[in-house]
């Protein structure tokens, strides 16, 4: 995987984007590094998923730019996500992943081996012939985690990994995240649960109302917020 | 019931006459269904899939062509193929590839209406999973149409009834020649006006057959569809 330029630093500079002529992003800037995972914390319609987005590479913004590793149009190909709720394709829990390494330019031969090794990276290897709707909502997380792995990422981005997961599947999830960045993935993660921010982020980005309203470290921010907003979201006041 | 117990044992005894009519209905309305998949699932995909100028417009005239009236389909394909019509010269009015051709047209609209929905609706749901899997243009088309594999063959076997059961037709690019283009549907026509009640109702009993196990394949492929691949 080496000679492929990095995706690292993940650079936003007054990222903007527009629906509807409603701002989703409002000039966000932050600078994203390699290390432990960025958490993406915020209330509903914050914009956590549109920055998702545009750092995957997905959507366009509409003014400002996005650069990755320095390059402006960098293709997604060490890139991945896991979108808020994953679709499984119409097939076996293991063509699933096979279809995502075929796409990932993975050679036939290659296949069979790493498919194995992604399941059993997810504890899926059991289940790899059911069809992968069958799945339960966590087990299908976990497939979802196994096909964005399967691109062999250097940036992974979750889009609420573990939202209306039972506490064992969720449990199970954040495992898979944690083992992803120990191996040296960049995680960027949005998500409401503040424990698991404070579990496995080294960095947070705060926003609300589509502005990014603070950036700093995960120690500081839970335990000084610099900002009005952050603190009273900490405090579990209704932010907008 | 007389006319009932010999409409049985018409079926029941091999009846040549009976046998050859059936074979030919199947051979004309199959060929016609796989010459009209292969333009209209096709189209279908395309429709579904490639946005360009005047798509819409394009989409509700292919879903009114699905209930178009086989008799004006027929007289249509039997103006292109008479003798002083712009294909007259094949020769080829009254014989059973005019059949196939018109069944294949009346089909045609059917499959690639209903592919196009159904292909539509799968593209919508993967679009994002496979933008982010990085899929190229082959590799979407091969994993919507695989995907969509069940709803695919019920759409062809929902084709294939449409056209064992239509008349009109096949009646009028066939002409109804004995023992050459007769086939069930205008078969029953012509003896029930005859009179000659048992090949009709022997005839009817086995295209109801053939109708009901087509749906039965239909609903068996959803099942098989829905247990297997979710």
């Amino acid at each position: 995987m080496h000679g492929i330029a990095s995706d690292l630093p993940l650079a936003f500079a007054d990222v903007t984007v527009r629906a509807g002529g409603h701002e989703l992003l409002a000039a966000v800037s932050a600078i994203l590094t390699a290390g432990r995972p960025t958490a993406i914390l915020g209330p509903n319609g914050a914009g956590k998923s549109t920055l998702i987005r545009v750092a995957m590479g997905l959507q366009r913004a509409d003014a400002g730019e996005v650069t990755w590793g320095g390059r402006r149009d960098a293709p997604a190909r060490r890139r991945a996500i896991v979108f808020q709720r994953p679709v499984m394709l119409k097939r076996s829990t293991a063509a699933n992943v096979a279809f995502a390494l075929a796409a990932a330019g993975r050679s036939r031969a290659e296949r069979s081996s790493l498919v194995d090794a992604l399941l059993n990276r997810v504890g899926l290897g059991s289940l790899a012939l059911r069809p992968a709707r069958k799945l339960s909502g966590g087990e299908q997380q976990r497939l979802a985690l196994a096909r964005a792995l399967a691109r062999s990422p250097e940036i992974l981005f979750l889009d609420e990994p573990t939202n209306n997961l039972d506490p064992a599947a969720a449990k199970a999830v954040e495992a898979i995240i944690a083992d992803a960045a120990a191996s040296g993935i960049k995680v960027v993660m949005a998500t409401h649960d503040l424990g698991q921010a404070r579990r496995l982020a080294g960095d947070v980005l705060f926003m609300a109302g589509g502005r990014l309203i603070e950036h700093s470290a995960a120690a500081r921010f839970f335990s000084a917020p610099a900002t009005a907003e952050a603190a009273a979201f900490l405090r579990g006041d209704i932010v907008e | 019931m007389a006319e009932g117990a010999s409409a049985l044992s018409l079926i029941a005894s091999g009846d040549p006459a009976l046998w050859a009519i059936v074979r030919l209905s199947l051979a004309v309305s199959v060929s016609a269904v796989l010459i009209a998949a292969l333009v209209g699932f096709p189209l279908g995909a395309l429709l579904a899939l490639v946005p360009f100028r005047g798509r819409t417009p394009i989409i509700v005239l292919l879903n009114a062509c699905m209930g178009l009236p086989p008799v004006v389909v027929g007289l249509a394909v039997f103006l292109l193929l008479s003798r002083s019509g712009p294909l007259g010269s094949f020769g080829i009015l009254f014989t059973p590839t005019a059949m196939v051709i018109a069944q294949a047209i009346l089909v045609a609209p059917i499959l690639a209406a209903l592919a196009r929905q159904t292909i539509e609706d799968l593209w919508t749901e993967y679009r994002d999973e496979l933008n982010a899997m990085g899929a190229g243009p082959a590799r979407r088309v091969a994993a919507l149409l695989w995907d969509g594999r069940f709803s695919l063959t019920t759409i062809l076997l929902a084709g294939f009834g449409r056209a064992a059961a239509e008349v009109g037709a096949v009646m009028i690019v066939g002409g109804n020649i004995e023992g050459f283009t007769r086939t069930m549907t205008t078969a029953i026509a012509l003896e029930t006006s005859k009179g000659d009640l048992p090949l009709a109702m022997g005839l009817g009993t086995v295209l109801i057959a053939i109708v009901i196990v087509i749906n039965g394949l239909a609903w068996g492929a959803r099942r098989f569809g829905e247990h297997h691949a979710g």
